[in-house]
Protein backbone atom coordinates (compact mmCIF):
# COMPACT_ATOMS: atom_id res chain seq x y z
CA UNK A 1 0.00 0.00 0.00
CA UNK A 2 1.17 3.50 -1.22
CA UNK A 3 2.24 5.53 1.96
CA UNK A 4 0.75 8.94 2.84
CA UNK A 5 -2.72 7.94 0.99
CA UNK A 6 -5.50 10.96 1.07
CA UNK A 7 -9.26 11.14 0.27
CA UNK A 8 -8.87 12.83 -3.29
CA UNK A 9 -6.46 9.40 -4.21
CA UNK A 10 -8.77 6.98 -2.96
CA UNK A 11 -11.58 8.67 -4.94
CA UNK A 12 -9.13 8.76 -7.89
CA UNK A 13 -7.67 5.04 -7.62
CA UNK A 14 -11.40 3.74 -7.33
CA UNK A 15 -12.35 5.85 -10.20
CA UNK A 16 -9.77 4.66 -12.56
CA UNK A 17 -10.65 1.10 -11.60
CA UNK A 18 -6.72 0.71 -10.29
CA UNK A 19 -7.88 -0.59 -6.87
CA UNK A 20 -11.96 -1.47 -5.72
CA UNK A 21 -12.96 -0.41 -1.99
CA UNK A 22 -13.12 -4.17 -1.04
CA UNK A 23 -9.45 -4.32 -2.21
CA UNK A 24 -8.52 -1.20 -0.31
CA UNK A 25 -10.40 -2.22 2.69
CA UNK A 26 -8.70 -5.55 2.86
CA UNK A 27 -5.53 -3.63 2.61
CA UNK A 28 -6.11 -1.54 5.48
CA UNK A 29 -7.37 -4.54 7.60
CA UNK A 30 -4.06 -6.00 6.47
CA UNK A 31 -1.90 -3.06 7.82
CA UNK A 32 -4.16 -2.47 11.37
CA UNK A 33 -3.21 -6.47 11.66
CA UNK A 34 0.82 -5.31 10.96
CA UNK A 35 0.60 -2.25 12.73
CA UNK A 36 -1.79 -2.13 15.68
CA UNK A 37 -0.34 -4.72 18.00
CA UNK A 38 2.31 -1.68 18.89
CA UNK A 39 0.23 1.13 18.69
CA UNK A 40 -3.23 0.37 20.00
CA UNK A 41 -5.19 2.40 18.42
CA UNK A 42 -8.49 0.12 17.88
CA UNK A 43 -10.60 -1.58 20.15
CA UNK A 44 -13.29 -2.98 18.14
CA UNK A 45 -12.64 -3.70 14.32
CA UNK A 46 -16.17 -3.82 12.00
CA UNK A 47 -14.77 -6.07 9.15
CA UNK A 48 -18.09 -7.33 7.68
CA UNK A 49 -19.90 -3.81 7.95
CA UNK A 50 -17.02 -2.79 6.37
CA UNK A 51 -17.07 -4.84 3.35
CA UNK A 52 -20.86 -4.40 3.00
CA UNK A 53 -19.94 -0.86 2.28
CA UNK A 54 -17.11 -1.48 0.58
CA UNK A 55 -19.28 -4.07 -1.75
CA UNK A 56 -22.28 -1.19 -2.09
CA UNK A 57 -19.92 1.53 -3.15
CA UNK A 58 -17.80 -1.42 -5.86
CA UNK A 59 -21.31 -2.49 -7.08
CA UNK A 60 -22.36 1.49 -7.74
CA UNK A 61 -18.89 2.11 -9.29
CA UNK A 62 -19.50 -0.90 -12.11
CA UNK A 63 -23.13 0.05 -12.86
CA UNK A 64 -21.20 3.19 -14.11
CA UNK A 65 -22.69 5.19 -11.44
CA UNK A 66 -20.54 8.32 -9.63
CA UNK A 67 -18.53 7.77 -6.41
CA UNK A 68 -20.12 9.60 -3.77
CA UNK A 69 -17.72 12.54 -2.08
CA UNK A 70 -16.00 9.75 0.18
CA UNK A 71 -17.30 6.65 -1.70
CA UNK A 72 -14.78 3.65 -0.59
CA UNK A 73 -12.42 5.94 2.09
CA UNK A 74 -11.46 3.86 5.06
CA UNK A 75 -12.58 5.69 8.01
CA UNK A 76 -12.22 4.73 11.74
CA UNK A 77 -14.29 6.11 14.71
CA UNK A 78 -13.54 7.08 18.38
CA UNK A 79 -15.49 4.21 20.36
CA UNK A 80 -17.92 7.15 22.41
CA UNK A 81 -19.98 7.39 19.08
CA UNK A 82 -22.33 4.86 18.74
CA UNK A 83 -22.52 2.06 16.16
CA UNK A 84 -25.71 0.40 15.62
CA UNK A 85 -24.85 -3.70 16.05
CA UNK A 86 -20.72 -2.78 16.70
CA UNK A 87 -19.82 -2.57 20.30
CA UNK A 88 -19.29 1.02 21.69
CA UNK A 89 -17.19 1.29 24.54
CA UNK A 90 -16.84 4.17 25.37
CA UNK A 91 -13.16 2.93 26.70
CA UNK A 92 -14.79 1.80 29.78
CA UNK A 93 -15.17 -1.36 31.38
CA UNK A 94 -18.98 -0.52 32.23
CA UNK A 95 -19.71 -0.55 28.62
CA UNK A 96 -17.85 -3.59 27.75
CA UNK A 97 -20.31 -5.72 25.79
CA UNK A 98 -22.80 -2.87 24.51
CA UNK A 99 -24.11 -2.93 21.21
CA UNK A 100 -25.99 0.10 20.34
CA UNK A 101 -29.25 -0.26 18.54
CA UNK A 102 -28.62 3.01 16.51
CA UNK A 103 -26.00 4.94 14.63
CA UNK A 104 -24.62 8.20 15.79
CA UNK A 105 -25.50 11.17 13.21
CA UNK A 106 -21.85 11.73 12.49
CA UNK A 107 -21.26 8.23 11.66
CA UNK A 108 -24.78 7.64 9.82
CA UNK A 109 -23.44 10.55 7.49
CA UNK A 110 -20.06 9.28 7.00
CA UNK A 111 -21.33 6.22 5.63
CA UNK A 112 -24.30 7.44 3.63
CA UNK A 113 -21.14 9.32 1.61
CA UNK A 114 -19.88 6.41 0.94
CA UNK A 115 -17.21 6.26 3.86
CA UNK A 116 -16.06 2.52 4.94
CA UNK A 117 -16.17 2.79 8.51
CA UNK A 118 -13.00 -0.27 9.56
CA UNK A 119 -13.81 0.18 13.58
CA UNK A 120 -13.58 1.12 16.53
CA UNK A 121 -10.66 3.82 18.35
CA UNK A 122 -9.30 3.51 21.32
CA UNK A 123 -9.64 6.27 23.91
CA UNK A 124 -9.55 7.70 27.59
CA UNK A 125 -12.43 6.41 29.75
CA UNK A 126 -15.67 8.45 28.81
CA UNK A 127 -13.03 11.23 27.14
CA UNK A 128 -11.94 11.99 30.16
CA UNK A 129 -7.94 12.32 30.04
CA UNK A 130 -5.01 13.66 28.23
CA UNK A 131 -2.93 10.81 27.56
CA UNK A 132 -5.39 8.24 26.71
CA UNK A 133 -3.99 6.28 29.41
CA UNK A 134 -7.44 6.16 31.21
CA UNK A 135 -8.72 3.52 28.69
CA UNK A 136 -9.77 0.79 30.82
CA UNK A 137 -8.59 -1.67 27.83
CA UNK A 138 -4.52 -0.19 26.92
CA UNK A 139 -3.12 2.99 26.54
CA UNK A 140 -2.41 3.64 22.96
CA UNK A 141 1.37 4.83 21.89
CA UNK A 142 2.27 7.37 19.90
CA UNK A 143 3.18 6.19 16.45
CA UNK A 144 5.91 8.76 16.14
CA UNK A 145 7.54 7.75 18.97
CA UNK A 146 6.52 4.80 20.76
CA UNK A 147 7.57 5.81 24.39
CA UNK A 148 5.47 8.48 24.47
CA UNK A 149 1.31 9.19 24.83
CA UNK A 150 -0.79 9.92 21.90
CA UNK A 151 -2.79 12.47 23.25
CA UNK A 152 -6.11 12.55 24.65
CA UNK A 153 -8.72 11.64 24.49
CA UNK A 154 -8.83 11.02 20.72
CA UNK A 155 -5.52 9.13 21.24
CA UNK A 156 -6.59 6.56 18.90
CA UNK A 157 -8.22 8.58 16.12
CA UNK A 158 -4.80 10.47 15.79
CA UNK A 159 -2.27 7.65 16.16
CA UNK A 160 -4.68 5.60 13.51
CA UNK A 161 -4.22 8.31 10.98
CA UNK A 162 -0.99 9.17 11.91
CA UNK A 163 0.23 5.19 11.65
CA UNK A 164 -1.85 5.15 8.11
CA UNK A 165 -4.33 2.79 9.43
CA UNK A 166 -7.19 5.08 8.58
CA UNK A 167 -7.66 7.55 5.91
CA UNK A 168 -9.71 9.99 7.91
CA UNK A 169 -11.14 9.51 11.38
CA UNK A 170 -13.85 11.07 14.03
CA UNK A 171 -12.96 12.41 17.52
CA UNK A 172 -14.67 14.02 19.98
CA UNK A 173 -12.68 16.97 21.83
CA UNK A 174 -14.47 18.86 24.99
CA UNK A 175 -11.53 20.17 26.05
CA UNK A 176 -8.77 19.83 23.23
CA UNK A 177 -9.50 16.13 22.87
CA UNK A 178 -9.06 16.40 19.01
CA UNK A 179 -6.75 19.05 18.80
CA UNK A 180 -3.88 17.97 21.55
CA UNK A 181 -3.73 14.24 20.41
CA UNK A 182 -3.21 16.07 16.07
CA UNK A 183 -0.74 18.19 17.74
CA UNK A 184 0.92 15.13 19.64
CA UNK A 185 1.08 12.94 16.42
CA UNK A 186 1.48 15.49 14.24
CA UNK A 187 -1.85 15.00 11.79
CA UNK A 188 -4.27 17.68 11.48
CA UNK A 189 -7.64 18.37 14.28
CA UNK A 190 -10.61 19.96 13.79
CA UNK A 191 -13.15 21.08 16.64
CA UNK A 192 -15.91 22.96 14.74
CA UNK A 193 -18.40 25.45 16.91
CA UNK A 194 -20.74 24.00 19.02
CA UNK A 195 -23.60 23.15 17.00
CA UNK A 196 -22.04 22.90 13.76
CA UNK A 197 -22.24 19.08 13.83
CA UNK A 198 -24.87 17.19 15.90
CA UNK A 199 -24.13 15.26 18.86
CA UNK A 200 -26.99 12.49 18.74
CA UNK A 201 -25.19 9.41 19.45
CA UNK A 202 -22.19 10.61 20.93
CA UNK A 203 -21.88 9.45 24.29
CA UNK A 204 -22.20 12.25 26.71
CA UNK A 205 -19.27 13.39 28.73
CA UNK A 206 -20.38 17.65 29.25
CA UNK A 207 -23.56 17.94 27.07
CA UNK A 208 -22.31 21.77 26.51
CA UNK A 209 -18.32 21.22 25.82
CA UNK A 210 -18.71 18.13 23.35
CA UNK A 211 -18.24 18.67 19.85
CA UNK A 212 -17.28 15.87 17.25
CA UNK A 213 -14.68 16.33 14.88
CA UNK A 214 -12.78 15.53 11.73
CA UNK A 215 -8.70 14.37 12.17
CA UNK A 216 -6.94 13.13 8.71
CA UNK A 217 -3.52 13.92 7.53
CA UNK A 218 -3.90 17.86 5.52
CA UNK A 219 -6.52 20.57 5.70
CA UNK A 220 -8.81 19.84 2.65
CA UNK A 221 -9.48 16.16 4.16
CA UNK A 222 -10.81 18.20 7.17
CA UNK A 223 -12.83 20.28 5.50
CA UNK A 224 -14.22 17.25 3.40
CA UNK A 225 -15.28 15.53 6.15
CA UNK A 226 -16.61 18.47 7.76
CA UNK A 227 -18.86 19.58 5.08
CA UNK A 228 -20.19 15.87 5.35
CA UNK A 229 -21.04 15.72 8.66
CA UNK A 230 -22.30 19.29 9.56
CA UNK A 231 -25.08 20.93 9.51
CA UNK A 232 -28.52 20.30 11.20
CA UNK A 233 -30.26 17.45 12.47
CA UNK A 234 -33.74 16.86 14.11
CA UNK A 235 -32.27 14.75 16.69
CA UNK A 236 -30.03 17.23 18.36
CA UNK A 237 -32.15 20.37 19.65
CA UNK A 238 -28.44 22.20 19.99
CA UNK A 239 -27.46 21.48 16.57
CA UNK A 240 -27.69 24.89 15.10
CA UNK A 241 -29.82 26.40 11.65
CA UNK A 242 -27.00 27.17 10.21
CA UNK A 243 -26.07 26.83 6.37
CA UNK A 244 -23.01 25.10 5.91
CA UNK A 245 -21.01 26.51 3.25
CA UNK A 246 -18.62 24.00 0.85
CA UNK A 247 -15.67 24.04 3.09
CA UNK A 248 -13.69 22.49 0.24
CA UNK A 249 -14.17 25.05 -2.30
CA UNK A 250 -13.50 28.13 0.11
CA UNK A 251 -9.96 26.89 0.55
CA UNK A 252 -8.30 28.14 -2.12
CA UNK A 253 -9.67 31.95 -1.68
CA UNK A 254 -6.71 34.09 -0.51
CA UNK A 255 -5.63 35.31 3.00
CA UNK A 256 -4.00 37.80 2.15
CA UNK A 257 -5.35 40.90 3.58
CA UNK A 258 -6.97 38.52 7.10
CA UNK A 259 -5.77 39.58 10.30
CA UNK A 260 -4.33 37.30 12.49
CA UNK A 261 -4.74 37.82 15.98
CA UNK A 262 -1.58 36.58 18.66
CA UNK A 263 -2.81 37.41 22.70
CA UNK A 264 0.75 37.19 25.10
CA UNK A 265 -1.66 35.29 27.40
CA UNK A 266 -1.09 31.99 24.94
CA UNK A 267 2.58 32.37 25.03
CA UNK A 268 3.39 32.52 28.91
CA UNK A 269 4.84 30.87 31.64
CA UNK A 270 5.02 26.66 31.10
CA UNK A 271 5.45 26.98 27.05
CA UNK A 272 8.40 24.82 25.91
CA UNK A 273 10.84 27.18 23.91
CA UNK A 274 10.94 24.59 20.99
CA UNK A 275 7.14 25.19 20.62
CA UNK A 276 7.14 29.09 21.37
CA UNK A 277 9.81 29.37 18.74
CA UNK A 278 7.82 26.88 16.43
CA UNK A 279 4.33 28.68 16.48
CA UNK A 280 6.41 32.34 16.03
CA UNK A 281 7.42 30.96 13.02
CA UNK A 282 4.54 29.78 11.44
CA UNK A 283 2.75 33.12 12.37
CA UNK A 284 5.26 35.20 10.50
CA UNK A 285 4.82 32.72 7.18
CA UNK A 286 1.36 33.72 7.66
CA UNK A 287 2.49 37.08 8.04
CA UNK A 288 4.66 36.63 4.82
CA UNK A 289 1.44 35.32 2.68
CA UNK A 290 0.15 38.68 3.64
CA UNK A 291 -1.95 38.20 7.00
CA UNK A 292 -1.94 41.16 8.57
CA UNK A 293 -0.70 39.50 12.50
CA UNK A 294 -2.38 42.38 15.51
CA UNK A 295 -2.10 42.03 19.18
CA UNK A 296 -5.19 41.20 21.17
CA UNK A 297 -6.00 40.33 24.63
CA UNK A 298 -7.38 37.56 25.85
CA UNK A 299 -6.93 38.41 30.15
CA UNK A 300 -9.45 35.53 31.75
CA UNK A 301 -7.05 33.01 29.73
CA UNK A 302 -5.55 31.85 33.39
CA UNK A 303 -8.91 31.28 34.78
CA UNK A 304 -9.83 29.13 32.14
CA UNK A 305 -8.93 25.48 33.42
CA UNK A 306 -10.04 25.64 36.77
CA UNK A 307 -13.77 26.90 35.05
CA UNK A 308 -13.27 23.93 32.80
CA UNK A 309 -12.55 21.97 35.10
CA UNK A 310 -16.09 22.72 36.92
CA UNK A 311 -18.13 22.91 34.37
CA UNK A 312 -16.76 19.93 32.62
CA UNK A 313 -16.99 17.62 35.74
CA UNK A 314 -20.41 19.00 37.24
CA UNK A 315 -21.74 18.06 33.50
CA UNK A 316 -20.02 14.21 33.86
CA UNK A 317 -21.46 13.67 37.00
CA UNK A 318 -24.86 14.51 35.87
CA UNK A 319 -24.40 12.65 32.73
CA UNK A 320 -22.96 9.61 33.98
CA UNK A 321 -25.48 8.82 36.57
CA UNK A 322 -27.19 7.41 34.17
CA UNK A 323 -24.55 4.18 34.35
CA UNK A 324 -26.50 2.55 37.06
CA UNK A 325 -26.63 -1.40 35.70
CA UNK A 326 -30.25 -1.52 34.81
CA UNK A 327 -30.71 -0.88 31.34
CA UNK A 328 -27.17 -1.64 29.60
CA UNK A 329 -23.92 -2.52 30.63
CA UNK A 330 -21.85 -4.00 33.86
CA UNK A 331 -24.24 -4.98 36.40
CA UNK A 332 -22.55 -6.12 40.06
CA UNK A 333 -23.89 -8.76 41.76
CA UNK A 334 -25.92 -7.85 44.91
CA UNK A 335 -28.60 -8.19 47.39
CA UNK A 336 -30.54 -4.90 46.88
CA UNK A 337 -30.70 -2.40 44.42
CA UNK A 338 -28.93 0.39 45.95
CA UNK A 339 -25.60 -2.05 46.65
CA UNK A 340 -26.12 -2.89 42.99
CA UNK A 341 -25.64 0.66 41.87
CA UNK A 342 -22.88 1.30 43.83
CA UNK A 343 -21.13 -2.32 43.37
CA UNK A 344 -21.77 -1.82 39.75
CA UNK A 345 -19.95 1.84 39.29
CA UNK A 346 -17.29 0.93 41.68
CA UNK A 347 -16.70 -1.66 39.75
CA UNK A 348 -17.20 0.22 36.34
CA UNK A 349 -15.87 2.97 36.14
CA UNK A 350 -11.53 3.68 36.49
CA UNK A 351 -10.14 6.56 38.67
CA UNK A 352 -10.24 9.31 36.68
CA UNK A 353 -13.91 8.74 35.89
CA UNK A 354 -14.49 8.67 39.69
CA UNK A 355 -11.90 11.22 40.24
CA UNK A 356 -14.60 13.18 38.29
CA UNK A 357 -17.77 12.64 39.39
CA UNK A 358 -16.74 13.34 42.63
CA UNK A 359 -15.58 16.96 41.95
CA UNK A 360 -18.62 17.26 40.06
CA UNK A 361 -20.99 16.20 42.66
CA UNK A 362 -19.07 18.28 45.02
CA UNK A 363 -19.37 21.44 42.96
CA UNK A 364 -22.86 20.77 42.76
CA UNK A 365 -23.60 19.86 46.12
CA UNK A 366 -25.27 22.04 48.65
CA UNK A 367 -23.11 24.94 50.08
CA UNK A 368 -20.88 24.77 47.30
CA UNK A 369 -22.74 25.49 43.93
CA UNK A 370 -22.50 29.31 44.12
CA UNK A 371 -18.68 29.08 44.83
CA UNK A 372 -18.06 26.62 42.48
CA UNK A 373 -20.56 26.00 39.83
CA UNK A 374 -22.11 28.90 39.60
CA UNK A 375 -18.76 30.86 39.54
CA UNK A 376 -17.39 28.69 37.23
CA UNK A 377 -20.44 29.78 34.76
CA UNK A 378 -20.09 33.11 35.27
CA UNK A 379 -16.13 33.10 34.11
CA UNK A 380 -16.98 31.48 31.14
CA UNK A 381 -19.09 34.53 30.14
CA UNK A 382 -16.19 36.41 30.44
CA UNK A 383 -13.64 34.43 28.72
CA UNK A 384 -16.21 34.08 25.99
CA UNK A 385 -16.57 38.01 26.41
CA UNK A 386 -13.15 38.10 25.87
CA UNK A 387 -12.97 36.23 22.59
CA UNK A 388 -16.24 38.09 20.95
CA UNK A 389 -13.89 41.17 21.46
CA UNK A 390 -11.11 39.75 20.47
CA UNK A 391 -12.83 39.09 17.04
CA UNK A 392 -13.96 42.46 16.64
CA UNK A 393 -9.86 43.20 16.02
CA UNK A 394 -8.97 39.78 13.72
CA UNK A 395 -10.68 36.83 11.61
CA UNK A 396 -8.72 34.29 13.13
CA UNK A 397 -6.22 34.22 16.59
CA UNK A 398 -3.14 32.30 15.84
CA UNK A 399 -1.57 30.35 19.03
CA UNK A 400 0.04 26.47 19.98
CA UNK A 401 -1.90 24.01 20.58
CA UNK A 402 -0.51 22.43 23.05
CA UNK A 403 2.37 23.80 26.23
CA UNK A 404 4.75 21.11 25.25
CA UNK A 405 5.18 18.27 22.62
CA UNK A 406 4.15 14.88 23.49
CA UNK A 407 4.95 13.83 26.95
CA UNK A 408 6.35 10.11 28.03
CA UNK A 409 3.53 7.20 29.23
CA UNK A 410 3.29 6.84 32.70
CA UNK A 411 4.47 10.85 33.02
CA UNK A 412 1.85 12.71 34.65
CA UNK A 413 -0.31 9.64 35.64
CA UNK A 414 -0.07 10.13 39.38
CA UNK A 415 -0.89 13.74 39.23
CA UNK A 416 -4.09 14.79 37.85
CA UNK A 417 -3.50 18.58 38.09
CA UNK A 418 -0.79 18.10 36.12
CA UNK A 419 -2.58 16.33 33.32
CA UNK A 420 -5.32 18.91 33.56
CA UNK A 421 -2.98 21.52 33.24
CA UNK A 422 -1.90 20.28 29.56
CA UNK A 423 -5.18 21.67 28.46
CA UNK A 424 -4.50 25.12 29.29
CA UNK A 425 -4.69 26.07 25.61
CA UNK A 426 -7.36 24.06 24.20
CA UNK A 427 -10.13 24.44 26.87
CA UNK A 428 -11.22 28.09 25.97
CA UNK A 429 -12.25 27.05 22.50
CA UNK A 430 -14.88 24.37 24.63
CA UNK A 431 -15.97 26.79 26.98
CA UNK A 432 -16.69 29.87 24.20
CA UNK A 433 -18.03 27.44 21.89
CA UNK A 434 -15.68 28.51 18.71
CA UNK A 435 -13.65 26.80 16.54
CA UNK A 436 -10.49 25.36 16.70
CA UNK A 437 -8.08 23.51 14.66
CA UNK A 438 -4.35 21.88 15.55
CA UNK A 439 -2.39 21.86 12.31
CA UNK A 440 1.41 20.44 12.29
CA UNK A 441 3.97 23.78 12.29
CA UNK A 442 7.15 21.92 12.90
CA UNK A 443 9.10 19.01 15.07
CA UNK A 444 11.41 19.71 17.85
CA UNK A 445 15.15 18.15 18.42
CA UNK A 446 13.77 14.80 19.38
CA UNK A 447 11.70 14.77 15.62
CA UNK A 448 8.31 15.18 17.83
CA UNK A 449 5.38 16.93 16.29
CA UNK A 450 4.25 20.42 16.95
CA UNK A 451 1.15 22.03 16.54
CA UNK A 452 0.05 25.69 15.26
CA UNK A 453 -3.53 26.16 16.49
CA UNK A 454 -6.07 28.60 15.03
CA UNK A 455 -9.52 29.73 16.15
CA UNK A 456 -12.03 31.41 14.72
CA UNK A 457 -15.55 33.61 15.31
CA UNK A 458 -18.60 31.30 15.58
CA UNK A 459 -19.60 29.24 12.47
CA UNK A 460 -16.50 30.74 10.76
CA UNK A 461 -14.44 27.55 9.95
CA UNK A 462 -14.05 28.49 6.17
CA UNK A 463 -12.08 31.40 6.94
CA UNK A 464 -10.10 29.00 9.62
CA UNK A 465 -9.75 25.91 7.61
CA UNK A 466 -8.54 28.72 5.18
CA UNK A 467 -5.91 30.12 6.25
CA UNK A 468 -5.03 26.41 8.14
CA UNK A 469 -4.87 25.31 4.14
CA UNK A 470 -2.91 28.34 3.29
CA UNK A 471 -0.04 27.44 5.96
CA UNK A 472 -0.29 23.92 5.05
CA UNK A 473 0.77 25.07 1.59
CA UNK A 474 3.61 27.06 2.91
CA UNK A 475 5.34 23.71 4.79
CA UNK A 476 4.89 21.64 1.67
CA UNK A 477 6.79 24.66 -0.59
CA UNK A 478 9.41 24.12 1.79
CA UNK B 1 -7.30 20.39 53.72
CA UNK B 2 -10.87 21.86 52.86
CA UNK B 3 -12.08 18.74 51.84
CA UNK B 4 -12.55 16.29 54.85
CA UNK B 5 -13.06 12.62 55.03
CA UNK B 6 -16.51 13.09 55.64
CA UNK B 7 -16.86 15.31 53.16
CA UNK B 8 -15.47 12.73 50.80
CA UNK B 9 -18.07 9.82 51.88
CA UNK B 10 -21.06 12.22 51.55
CA UNK B 11 -20.43 13.35 48.00
CA UNK B 12 -19.50 9.35 47.38
CA UNK B 13 -23.00 8.75 48.74
CA UNK B 14 -24.54 11.43 46.58
CA UNK B 15 -23.04 10.28 43.72
CA UNK B 16 -23.23 6.21 44.39
CA UNK B 17 -19.97 5.42 44.47
CA UNK B 18 -18.98 2.96 47.21
CA UNK B 19 -15.03 3.48 47.20
CA UNK B 20 -11.97 1.69 48.62
CA UNK B 21 -10.27 2.82 51.58
CA UNK B 22 -7.77 3.19 49.28
CA UNK B 23 -9.87 5.36 46.87
CA UNK B 24 -11.10 7.53 49.75
CA UNK B 25 -7.27 8.51 50.77
CA UNK B 26 -6.70 9.26 47.63
CA UNK B 27 -9.79 11.28 46.70
CA UNK B 28 -9.13 13.26 49.64
CA UNK B 29 -5.72 14.36 48.32
CA UNK B 30 -6.57 14.69 44.62
CA UNK B 31 -9.92 16.71 45.76
CA UNK B 32 -7.81 18.79 47.97
CA UNK B 33 -5.11 19.75 45.48
CA UNK B 34 -7.57 20.03 42.79
CA UNK B 35 -10.08 22.60 43.94
CA UNK B 36 -6.94 24.39 45.86
CA UNK B 37 -6.06 25.13 42.12
CA UNK B 38 -9.47 25.79 41.22
CA UNK B 39 -9.71 28.97 44.23
CA UNK B 40 -8.09 31.17 41.98
CA UNK B 41 -11.82 31.83 40.04
CA UNK B 42 -12.52 33.53 43.95
CA UNK B 43 -9.99 36.72 42.76
CA UNK B 44 -12.47 37.38 39.78
CA UNK B 45 -14.74 40.12 40.38
CA UNK B 46 -18.44 38.60 39.12
CA UNK B 47 -21.27 40.17 41.11
CA UNK B 48 -22.46 41.93 37.95
CA UNK B 49 -21.69 39.29 35.23
CA UNK B 50 -24.49 36.64 34.22
CA UNK B 51 -23.70 32.77 34.09
CA UNK B 52 -23.63 31.09 30.88
CA UNK B 53 -24.68 27.50 30.56
CA UNK B 54 -24.53 26.96 26.86
CA UNK B 55 -23.26 28.45 23.57
CA UNK B 56 -26.41 27.59 21.32
CA UNK B 57 -28.15 30.12 22.79
CA UNK B 58 -26.83 32.77 21.07
CA UNK B 59 -27.06 31.31 17.42
CA UNK B 60 -29.96 30.24 15.18
CA UNK B 61 -32.25 31.45 17.52
CA UNK B 62 -35.30 33.90 16.86
CA UNK B 63 -33.97 37.05 18.39
CA UNK B 64 -37.79 38.58 18.53
CA UNK B 65 -39.19 35.76 20.68
CA UNK B 66 -38.85 35.30 24.20
CA UNK B 67 -38.10 32.35 26.49
CA UNK B 68 -38.10 28.82 24.92
CA UNK B 69 -39.79 30.36 21.97
CA UNK B 70 -36.70 31.45 20.92
CA UNK B 71 -35.95 28.02 19.92
CA UNK B 72 -38.48 27.78 17.96
CA UNK B 73 -36.88 25.94 15.16
CA UNK B 74 -35.76 23.10 17.31
CA UNK B 75 -39.85 22.19 17.86
CA UNK B 76 -40.52 18.97 15.66
CA UNK B 77 -43.43 17.36 14.31
CA UNK B 78 -45.24 14.97 16.89
CA UNK B 79 -44.90 12.33 15.03
CA UNK B 80 -44.04 8.31 14.61
CA UNK B 81 -42.63 7.31 11.99
CA UNK B 82 -39.03 7.07 10.60
CA UNK B 83 -36.35 8.20 13.12
CA UNK B 84 -38.37 9.61 15.40
CA UNK B 85 -40.40 6.51 16.21
CA UNK B 86 -39.06 4.98 19.50
CA UNK B 87 -36.81 1.78 19.87
CA UNK B 88 -38.76 -1.70 19.75
CA UNK B 89 -39.35 -3.45 22.74
CA UNK B 90 -36.65 -6.01 22.03
CA UNK B 91 -34.06 -3.90 20.86
CA UNK B 92 -34.68 -1.58 24.22
CA UNK B 93 -33.83 -4.65 26.74
CA UNK B 94 -31.40 -6.12 24.23
CA UNK B 95 -28.56 -4.99 26.39
CA UNK B 96 -29.91 -5.29 29.93
CA UNK B 97 -27.95 -7.35 32.07
CA UNK B 98 -31.03 -9.12 33.22
CA UNK B 99 -34.58 -9.22 31.38
CA UNK B 100 -37.55 -11.60 31.39
CA UNK B 101 -37.71 -9.72 27.58
CA UNK B 102 -40.91 -7.29 28.26
CA UNK B 103 -39.36 -5.45 32.17
CA UNK B 104 -35.85 -4.69 33.15
CA UNK B 105 -34.83 -6.83 36.26
CA UNK B 106 -33.23 -5.85 39.34
CA UNK B 107 -32.38 -6.63 42.63
CA UNK B 108 -35.07 -6.00 46.16
CA UNK B 109 -35.61 -2.57 45.50
CA UNK B 110 -37.66 -2.32 49.33
CA UNK B 111 -35.48 -2.38 52.07
CA UNK B 112 -36.16 -3.07 55.60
Amino acid sequence: MAPALTIDDVRTAITKRQTTATALARDFYTRIRQEDPEIGAFLTLCEERALAQAGRIDAMTAEGKPLPPLGGVPVAIKDVMVTRGVRTTAGSKILENFIPPYDCTAVARLEAAGAVILGKLNCDEFAMGSSNENSAYHAVHNPRDKSRVPGGSSGGSAAAVAAEMAVATLGSDTGGSIRQPASFCGVVGLKPTYGRVSRYGLIAFASSLDHIGPFAKTVKEVALVLRTIAGRDPMDSTSAEVPVPDYVAELEKPVKGLRIGVAKEYFGEGLDSEVRAAVEAAIQKLADLGCEVVPVSLPHTEYAIPAYYIVATAEASSNLARFDGVRYGFRAKANTLSEMYRQTRDGGFGMEVKRRIMLGTYALSAGYYDAYYLKAQKVRTLLTRDFDEAFKKVDVIAAPTCPTPAFRLGEKVNDPLAMYLADIYTVTANLAGIPGISVPCSENHEKLPIGLQLFARHFDEATLLRVAHAYEQTRKAA
Amino acid sequence: MKVTEKDVAYVADLANLELTEEERARMLRDLNSILEYMERLSELETGNVAPMAQVSDRYGVDESRQGSDRFAYTIREDVKEGLRESLPHDAAVKNAPDTDGMFFEVPKVIER
